[in-house]
């Protein structure tokens, strides 16, 4: 589009170009050299700074070569034979008080049967009954088509039992707790955890992803200071202290240690500094107590004071499961927040009815039974005492106890050798089996559990044969 | 139990799944639905708070002081919305969850906050239970090997697959797992939801990469999360995405540091419970193949549902089952037991037993459930045509052929894959989920309905899970009264498949 440009124009061009040059005549020193100054930067930009080094994008022909060049390491790294998870010993037969393993008979002092449920008549005949009124397995979770009427009684059952307004049940023992805590606890908040948890609370922690403060194994002081430094925070920003929920979790009676928690001071602590307290009382129900309801009745403690109970239908009851009991208020949420209760197949109802006898057993025997074991826990906890060259970690009346080799002569292989050795002698006992991301991995140990229809001099042999078995392996 | 058509069913392993547009006016009304709800939802928040109304439920009983534990927003949507259908969910049932259920009645007198048995039990047609192949059973001879099994072997061991919870029994059951699918080896866990979240922790680590499916069963993603690697998620079943995901993720390498990945995981389900839709194995096999990355199927819903000899999604589409890195599953849906395994190399299951945690520190499965799934197996495993297992497995593969072709026919908008026993039906609004519901429990069906958070917001549905002990006379009841219903509810309106009443979609050809 060519524009003409009339004579007209061109002058009045010219005239505006002659007034420049005119102004440059007249204006200041200062103002000419400031341009010349910005003139000269602006040639030194195009032309002579040295540019910065950009990245450049990868082409097609490199990202393929990444792709081409990446090796994976092996799906799962290589395996040694002659470890203990693969060499385990193949049971036949009811796994009670006595065990068969390749056609003989040994005491079992290694399975967590402490009232010696397992095999019991009376349990297998119900069991047998709900077979025969429901079938196996319950075909759903507990939302859709999978709560069968023997759920609610058992749950009802356990709530009774414990004097709590409700209860709920789990269809695995190690899901209880892993789905329990975080449940209630989420990103924001703070949990005092006891370090010498089990594994499961372990698991549980982590998916809360909440904040955790480990204190010391059942060290008040320690949990005093850590509370107390949380106070000071609080003060500063109170605002946001309002918002934190915070939960102190601890074990009844310790799976890693066989001893019992300070409950008393932890639940003064509880009113001071304001914190809900879960007590996982797998080990502890059904063995401690006078009637067996586990630490608050040893403590007698009143247990609407404890927010949750969560415990183990795998252990004393000698059934599958677990179970949580504490107030409505408290216990309800579960049903719609915890993992391991929603999205999982309810308990198959035969198990259920074998929790509920094994409760009517609990009932029905009651002290003398719980009387029982912990006398015999107390006999068991002097003799092991009296065995010199072993050191036992576990409060007198629990039933469940860590033996480990004094000073420095406590390796798995000792251990182990001892096991083999007590096995020939017809007494089977375990080492303490953890994984190596334990939080705090406890010393290698030998977990004797005691069974309540252990004899006297049944415990005496046991004892004889320990002694013998140190024997062997210091000599 | 009469099986209509004794031959196998010819399988066509390549059939596309339509998933149809969501109807405009659906979408509109179900919105307005929700918006009510919160308006009401506010309102009756608001006379609670003020005590007019006087607050159900019950109250913390810590004194003042503590942090509260719920914080109110956080169950506004089950106070407001899931409370009002609560009878729809959780119902209890007094006897085997098989192709009839027996539900006890409850009533309640204060809107679902409460319930009260009557005592009465009613009986229905189960289209609600993971019953496939129909093994849920308390008489017959896989009941009597249950309760033989309870006398010898006692209800549980109360020890640890580490310690002294391996009996004869369970060896048995991981040989015979490894026989039925095919595997160098196998390993049973007593919960299939623990199996996922305790074992990918032993396959993963820091330094890895997952690539989830984005509908993943919540086992799968705590699973994940657990095992502390980094997670992705693709567009479901969109293997075009995965493609992208794997070649930018090896090539970026690790967040910040760009280091090589240790290793990457593809985490699939065989089907998916909610869309009823069937993973796209061959290609996911190619993909795996193609970038050297390792594949985890959760097969779930579909191991002895799914595939002409029952071996699961492998087997439906004619793969190489040594080419699935982890095959995992679970025991409660088509064996009716409990429990879950994982099945590979024989170099994979011996590292699992040494390193999972359900091996080292939960208490191994319980002998009856086990004996339950070794004699479900042995029928299984028997490829004799005239024999139970292959009756079965024919009968389930006929029954989801004949309920989806009429269900379609009928003008329902139906979700998933032609082949898969679990059948979605589109209701979309949580008022029709709960309507539904109790119109099919009036007219004896028992069915699950499910709404938000489990599925998307809009899209509300009914999920029919078939089993092989539904009788055609059963299913032609249930699309008779899911007619009426549906004409009530106003769902029959697809426009695939324009709606044509029962009688006149008579099944003509698979």
């Amino acid at each position: 589009m060519g524009s003409s440009m009339t004579r007209g124009d061109i002058e009045s061009l010219a005239t505006d170009f002659y007034d420049l040059l005119e102004s440059f005549k007249h204006a200041p020193f200062y103002h000419i050299s400031f341009e010349i100054f910005l003139v000269l930067a602006v040639i030194w930009l195009v032309f002579f700074r040295k540019p910065r080094a950009i990245e450049k994008k990868l082409t097609e022909r490199e990202k393929q070569e990444l792709i081409d060049e990446w090796q994976p390491e092996p799906l799962v790294p290589p395996v040694d034979p002659n470890h203990p998870a693969l060499n385990v010993r193949v049971l036949d037969g009811i796994v009670g008080k006595t065990v068969e393993i390749d056609g003989k008979k040994s005491l079992n002092f290694a399975t967590f049967n402490f009232l010696n449920f397992v095999g019991n008549s009376r349990i297998s005949e119900k069991a047998i009954q709900a077979v025969q009124k429901y079938g196996v397995g319950s075909c759903g979770p507990r939302g859709f088509y999978g709560t069968i009427d023997i759920h609610l009684e058992l749950e009802e059952r356990l709530a009774k039992f414990f004097n709590c307004e409700e209860g709920i049940i789990y269809s695995y023992g190690f899901s209880t707790i892993a789905s329990i805590i975080p449940a209630y606890s989420k990103r924001n908040d703070i949990l005092f955890v006891d370090e010498g948890v089990h594994y499961a609370i372990q698991k549980g922690v982590e998916a809360s992803r909440s904040h955790v403060k480990w204190f010391k194994h059942n060290d008040i002081q320690d949990l005093e200071r850590l509370l107390a430094e949380q106070e000071v925070l609080d003060k500063k920003n109170p605002k946001k202290a309002r918002t934190i929920r915070r939960f102190l979790i601890i074990e009844g009676l310790y799976v890693n240690y066989g001893d019992i928690c300070p409950l008393p001071r932890m639940v003064e602590l509880k009113y001071k500094y304001k914190y809900r307290i879960f007590i996982d009382e797998s080990v502890s129900f059904g063995t401690i107590g006078q009637t067996g309801r586990g630490v608050t009745e040893y403590y007698d403690i009143d247990r609407q004071k404890i927010d949750l109970i969560s415990s183990s239908l795998e252990y004393s009851i000698g059934s599958i499961g677990g179970f949580a009991v504490g107030s409505s208020f408290v216990v309800d949420h579960q049903r719609l927040s915890a993992q391991g209760y929603c999205f999982s197949a309810s308990l198959p109802p035969l198990l259920a009815a074998a929790a509920i006898e094994a409760l009517n057993i609990m009932e029905e025997q009651s002290t003398p039974l719980f009387e029982t074991i912990m006398s015999k826990s107390k006999r068991l906890h002097k003799k092991l005492l009296s065995i010199k060259g072993y050191s036992v970690m576990g409060d007198e009346i629990s039933p469940l106890k860590h033996l480990r080799l004094a000073n420095a002569l406590n390796t798995i292989g000792r251990l182990e050798e001892i096991v083999q050795f007590a096995q020939t002698r017809d007494i089977t006992i375990t080492v303490a089996r953890y994984l190596t991301d334990e939080h705090l991995l406890p010393e290698p140990s030998i977990r004797l559990i005691l069974n309540v229809e252990m004899t006297d001099e049944e415990l005496e042999f046991l004892c004889t044969v320990l002694q013998e078995a140190l024997v062997k392996v210091t000599s | 139990m009469t099986v209509r058509d004794p031959t196998p069913v010819p399988e066509h392993p390549s059939l596309e799944e339509v998933y149809e547009a969501t109807p405009f006016s659906e979408a509109f009304w179900t919105y307005v639905n929700y918006i009510i709800l919160n308006i009401f939802g506010w309102f009756r928040d608001f006379l609670r708070r003020t005590r007019i109304e006087n607050r159900k439920g019950s109250a913390e009983y810590n004194p003042s002081g503590f942090v509260p534990l719920y914080q109110s927003y956080e169950s506004f949507y089950t106070r407001n919305v899931y409370q009002r259908i609560a009878d729809c969910f959780n119902r209890p049932i007094g006897g085997v969850p098989g192709g009839k259920l027996d539900l006890m009645e409850r009533v309640t007198e204060d809107y679902n906050w409460s319930f009260n048995f009557t005592g009465n039990k009613i009986t229905t047609i189960n289209l609600g239970s993971y019953n496939y192949l129909g093994f849920a059973n308390n008489n017959g001879p896989i009941a009597d090997n249950v309760i033989e099994s309870i006398k010898e072997n006692g209800l549980a061991t109360a020890s640890s697959t580490q310690e002294f919870g391996n009996l004869k029994q369970h060896r048995k059951l991981e040989s015979l797992v490894a026989q039925f699918l095919g595997t160098e080896d196998a390993i049973a866990f007593g919960m299939g939801f623990a199996t996922n979240a305790l074992n990918i922790s032993s396959l993963c680590g820091k330094g890895c990469l997952i690539l989830s499916d984005e509908l993943n069963h919540t086992s799968l993603v705590l699973g994940a999360r657990l095992s502390g690697a980094v997670i992705k998620v693709y567009k479901h079943n969109d293997m075009k995405h995965l493609e992208r995901l794997l070649r930018d993720s090896i090539v970026s390498g690790q967040p910040r540091t760009h280091r090589p990945w240790q290793k990457i995981l593809i985490i699939v389900e065989g089907v998916y419970s909610m869309e009823g839709s069937l993973c796209k194995l061959p290609e996911l096999i190619e993909l795996k193949k193609k970038y050297r990355a390792y594949l985890y199927l959760d097969e779930a819903h579909s191991i002895g549902a799914m595939g002409s000899r029952g071996r699961g999604v492998v087997d439906y589409w004619k793969c190489d089952v040594n080419d699935v890195d982890v095959l995992m599953g679970t025991f409660t849906k088509s064996f009716a037991a409990a429990g879950g395994y994982i099945a590979g190399k024989k170099e994979l299951i011996d590292h699992i037993r040494i390193n999972s945690h359900a091996c080292a520190y939960a208490i191994s499965m319980s002998p009856p459930v086990v004996e339950q799934i070794i004699s479900v197996l042995n029928l299984l495993i028997d490829d004799d045509e005239t024999r139970e297992g292959r009756k079965r497995i024919n009968q389930l593969a006929w029954n989801t052929r004949y309920f989806r072709q009429r269900l379609s026919k009928m003008g329902f908008i139906v979700y998933g894959h032609p082949h898969s026993p679990v059948v979605p039906a589109l209701l979309y609004s949580p008022s029709k989920i709960a309507a539904f519901n109790r119109e099919m429990l009036k007219r004896g069906v028992s069915v699950v309905t499910v709404g938000f958070p489990a599925t998307p917001l809009v899209l509300g549905r009914v999920r029919f899970c078939l089993s092989a002990s539904h009788t055609k006379e059963m299913l032609d009841d249930v699309l008779k009264y899911a007619e009426e219903v549906g004409d009530l509810l106003n769902m029959r309106q697809s426009k695939l498949n324009p709606k044509k009443p029962f009688h006149e979609t008579e099944l003509i050809a698979h």
